[in-house]
């Protein structure tokens, strides 16, 4: 599969003890985890009764944490070190409690102290130290502005002037060109199988394949990364040594692979301060190794149990510096470190195993918590323990959410995982290049003001003639809005592709990308927000009268509705056929754009809490939302228009075509739990069957939070006495109290579903 | 009856039945309870008139949903029993395409729930609103023996019961009006459970709307204490309380 992953005398006699008891397989051969799996793993169809509550060691090694997040809550970090540029090995090792943990590393010297990481951008760094009152290192500021290029001034280099005006107005938002793109799952599962050595042997291999090649800047390019991905592995193995641990070679026990691949993750986000840092799919990698142990009498369930509780303890607090701007758009200080448990493999057995069952059990034993953002893969082929577990555990802390295996799995594999929130990739085949997103809603806007902006009335699209008539016209408003959008989706991609040169040339994930196959696929994540308000909005024009009023310069500021109009959410295809239609149109234009690096073209229907801010930039738009008002999340209806309870509004978001948005579209439900029945067991029963529907209806995405208003407003009012409530937010759970308060007012309104 | 007058409807999950169902509200009610929270659906005027056919296209885009989550179709409302023909008409089609029926009733109509009705209808969901005759008509400003009558019915005809009593302080929760329901539920072999739901105002709003008082502004929801005198009075009776 992979040119040359010859396998040395050495570490094949190293690997002889390590991979005692595994079946052989293409993977003893070459780095094939997914093969490794396959062969090895045991599936689970019981249900949870065998689950180990948490020891005293980890309660208290847990609590020593919760009482550091009270400081950090009220002083918006607990601490930085603003002298060290981070890398993997920059800092010394750091330990919450040495004689206690059972597995170790952490991403600076100590707990919750914040690094920070210049080479994406010098300023993000210093407007993110200065809001918490803290002065970046003058020696540090010196090196990024003499003598080292950003990959934010780098963007900014090559940015064009249409591009600048774009992204100032917020017609194309959140563009990762002064942060990390993220959105890249190492394949952090490979340290442990194989060991840091055989895996540099791979790499070199992949680059001395390279040397039958003429030098063009592509090839030049590729020979340059994978020199990088080596010496990216060296660190790792001496960042690892640095705590006492010789990854040289594979791990030989259960607490070596969860210590192995943790470190490789560590070393990731030491490195890369990226939007999103999802984990992959690891839970039934590391069960074949807890299996083994607990086999061979080596390992109790209780100590499984708390492997896996320690290992999502350092997952829990993984941090970065941020600042305001960035905590707007993604509120609650995400990291979305995604695990993507469950699905089913390509030969009909489900990939569930016991080890599944306890990373959701880390959510009873160190309470709720937004990470790492727990994903299960639902099919309702899935054994009627784990869903019925899976239930339990949403229901009790809303802590979960569900993407559709039966979508991912055909179109990408058995070993997908998702990154971010909805984002699906083949673990260390296929990588993204975060795009964000465009705001649709804005779009229709300008279309209709001949592409002025609607609130400061700059000419930010090339000039065409406005809408004149006293009524908008159903015909001319979507003849605008095609010419519009094929400007906009122009616009984007070639944003999108100088922000990706100039972060494979600044700011390139060295060590994720040595935890990927060469050469990578990658995808192109592009995205679309306001959708639910662009439907709404050509549904009130083509089947009610909508007035536009003017202001003294010509411009569209506002728009009287006159009659009543389909919406989108009621499962009535008047309304929701025109969100496909808006859905495919766009994704066909960006497809149009060649992309950076021969990128495949995707698109998401996801917003995650920025609906919130584009809201807020957008004014009065046709469908009688008031400027300022918030979007629905994701590809939500907007708030309180979806008329017939909540299993209405989810099917008309499963008529979205996931082939044409296959980089997510994302539900957000909030339900109440006698809304899902009256006593417990029912409720379970119910939410199960709501899910096996849902995915058969071709939903793709579903965030379930099952809570009472009460409960919200009383966290609002008292938030000290809900630290550790979570709630799902279009694609990621966060802890709401650390939501601004116009966003926990904005999931408060959220339409509250009393019953589904 | 081809048509009839239709209030809303909605996709629910075990509010009214089992499972996730297709809840039809009817508009047309001949009682009046205090605690009513749909005052909306009091007169059949106010509805709109909808076609058999309408309203089972609209069903018919939820029956593969519904078959997969598990569930079925509810006539709520107001009254179904007001519009019987119509209701008949449309359990018979949501028989043919393959789902599970409850109707959502007061009984005080039970005279003209015909056989072919009940022989489509998987599930009665009975509101016994009170035991007391004196308290049956101060909260509904009806009588409560049709209503008797019609459970003793569907019990002898052996159809599937879930009993409704709604708990609100001051009003039906004497322990002999409930002691009296209680007593009655526990010799009618086919409930299947007493759902003991306890008052809330949450329709006071829909009130406001149509200019019309809430009678129970100043009563208040009941407390744990007494939700839990009243479920354990139905369970001493050996009949199971959700």
């Amino acid at each position: 599969m992979r040119p040359g992953a010859v396998i040395e005398e050495t570490s094949l006699r190293a690997a002889g003890s390590a991979w005692q008891g595994f079946r052989p397989g293409r993977w003893a051969d070459e780095i094939d985890v997914r093969d490794f799996i396959q062969a090895n793993y045991s599936p689970y169809t019981g249900d949870s009764a065998f689950l180990a509550g948490p020891t005293p060691r980890t309660t208290a090694l847990w609590k020593r944490l919760t009482t550091m997040f009270v400081d950090e809550r009220a002083r918006g970090i607990y601490d930085v070190d603003t002298h060290t540029p981070s890398s993997i090995t920059a800092h010394a090792p750091g330990y919450i409690d040495r004689e206690h943990e059972l597995i170790v590393g952490l991403q600076t010297d100590a707990p919750l102290k914040r690094a920070i990481m210049p080479q994406g951008g010098l300023r993000i760094v210093e407007s993110g130290l200065k809001t918490y009152g803290y002065e970046l290192d003058p020696q540090v500021r010196k090196i990024f502005t003499q003598y080292r290029k950003t990959h934010n001034d780098g963007v900014f280099d090559a940015y064009t002037a249409e591009i600048r005006r774009a992204r100032k107005a917020g017609i194309i938002t959140g563009l990762p060109d002064a942060y990390g793109r993220g959105r890249i799952i190492g394949d952090y599962r490979r340290v442990a199988l194989y060991g840091v050595d055989r895996l540099i042997t791979a790499k070199e291999a992949e680059r001395a394949a390279l040397d039958e090649l003429w030098s063009t800047e592509d090839v030049i390019r590729d020979r340059e990364e994978l020199a990088e991905q080596i010496r990216a592995l060296e660190e790792l193995r001496q960042m690892a040594a640095s705590y006492g641990h010789d990854i040289s070679g594979p791990a030989t026990t259960g607490r070596e692979a969860v210590q192995w691949l943790y470190f490789a993750y560590l070393a990731a986000v030491k490195e890369q301060n990226g939007a999103a840092m999802s984990l992959g799919r690891t839970s039934t990698f590391l069960d074949v190794y807890l299996q083994r142990d607990l086999d061979e009498g080596r390992l109790t369930e209780s100590e499984a149990q708390e492997l896996v509780d320690d290992l999502v303890i350092k997952l829990r607090i993984v941090r970065f510096l941020r600042t305001p701007e960035y905590d707007q758009l993604f509120s609650g200080d995400p990291t979305w470190v995604t695990e993507s448990i469950g699905g089913m493999g390509s030969d009909g057995r489900p990939l569930v195993t016991r080890t599944s069952f306890r990373f959701l059990q880390t959510l009873y034993n160190l309470g709720p918590a937004p990470e790492p953002n727990l994903t299960v893969l639902w099919s309702s082929h899935l054994p009627e323990g784990f869903k019925r577990f899976c239930a339990k555990v949403s229901i009790d802390t809303s802590s979960i959410q569900y993407e559709n295996d039966e979508l991912i799995r055909p179109r990408f594999s058995d070993d997908t995982a998702i990154a971010c929130c909805v984002s699906a990739m083949r673990v260390g085949e296929q990588m993204q290049l975060f795009g964000a997103r465009v705001n649709l809603a804005k779009a229709l806007l300008y279309a209709i003001n001949g592409g002025r902006d609607e609130i400061s009335g700059v000419q930010v699209a090339p000039a065409s003639p406005p809408l004149t008539g006293e009524y908008l016209d159903a015909n001319e408003v979507r003849a605008a809005f095609d010419r519009m959008t094929d400007w906009l989706a122009k616009t984007y991609v070639e944003a999108l592709n100088i922000i990706h040169s100039m972060h494979d040339k600044c700011a390139y994930e060295r060590i994720e990308m040595a935890l990927h196959d060469h050469p990578v696929q990658r995808l192109l994540g592009c995205g679309v927000a306001g959708l639910s308000v662009v439907a709404d909005s050509l549904s009130a024009i083509q089947h009610a009268r909508v007035r536009v009023i003017r202001d003294e310069t010509g411009l569209a500021v506002d728009y009287a509705v006159e009659g009543d109009f389909p919406k989108y959410g009621n499962n009535d295809d008047r309304a929701d056929a025109i969100a496909v239609d808006l859905v495919e149109d766009f994704m066909t234009k960006v497809r149009r754009y060649p992309a950076h690096r021969d990128a495949v073209h995707t698109q998401s229907v996801l917003t995650i809490t920025s609906n919130v801010v584009y809201g807020k930039h957008t004014g009065n738009t046709p469908d009688g939302r008031r400027a300022g008002e918030p979007f629905a999340p994701g590809a939500n209806p907007m708030n309180g228009r979806d008329k017939h309870g909540l299993v209405a509004a989810a099917l008309s978001v499963a008529k979205l075509p996931y082939d044409q948005a296959q980089d997510g579209i994302s539900l957000t439900a909030s339900i109440t739990p006698t809304g899902l029945g009256r006593t417990a067991d029912e409720q379970v029963t119910n939410l199960v069957g709501v899910l096996d529907a849902y995915t058969d209806a071709g939903g793709f995405h579903l965030n379930a939070n099952v809570l009472n208003r009460e409960t919200l407003l009383d966290a609002m009012a008292h938030p000290e006495n809900h630290p550790q409530l979570t709630i799902r937010v279009s694609g990621y759970a966060v802890n709401f109290i650390r939501l601004t308060p116009e966003q926990q007012r904005d999931v408060i309104n959220r339409t509250f579903h009393e019953s589904l | 009856m081809n048509t009839g007058s239709v209030h809303s409807w909605d996709i629910a999950t075990s509010v009214d039945g089992p499972g996730t169902r297709f809840v039809l509200f009817l508009s047309g009610c001949p009682l009046r309870c205090l605690y009513c929270h749909n005052p909306d659906t009091w007169h059949m005027r106010d509805g709109h008139r909808m076609t058999v056919d309408e309203v089972a296209a609209e069903m018919s885009k939820y029956v593969r949903f519904i078959k997969v989550a598990g569930g079925g179709m509810t006539i709520s409302g107001g009254e179904p029993l007001l519009q019987p023909a119509f209701t008949a008409a449309l359990f018979r089609r949501a028989k043919e395409l393959g789902l599970h029926t409850a109707l959502d009733t007061s009984g005080f109509l039970g005279a003209r729930a015909s056989d072919e009705l009940l022989a489509d209808t998987d599930l009665v969901l009975l509101d016994i609103k009170s035991w007391d005759p004196a308290t049956y008509r101060r909260v509904t400003r009806g009588e409560v023996a049709p209503t008797l009558t019609f459970a003793r019915r569907l019990a002898d005809m052996g159809k599937p019961m879930w009993v409704r009593f709604v708990l609100v302080p001051g009003h039906t929760d004497d322990p002999a009006n409930i002691e009296g329901i209680a007593r009655f539920v526990s010799t009618l072999d086919t409930v299947e459970r007493v759902e003991v739901l306890p008052f809330h105002k949450l329709g006071a709003p829909k009130y406001a709307a149509l200019g019309i008082p809430f009678p129970l502004e100043n009563t208040p929801t009941p407390d744990a204490e007494l939700v839990r005198r009243v479920r354990s009075q139905f369970s001493d009776r050996g009949v199971p309380v959700h």
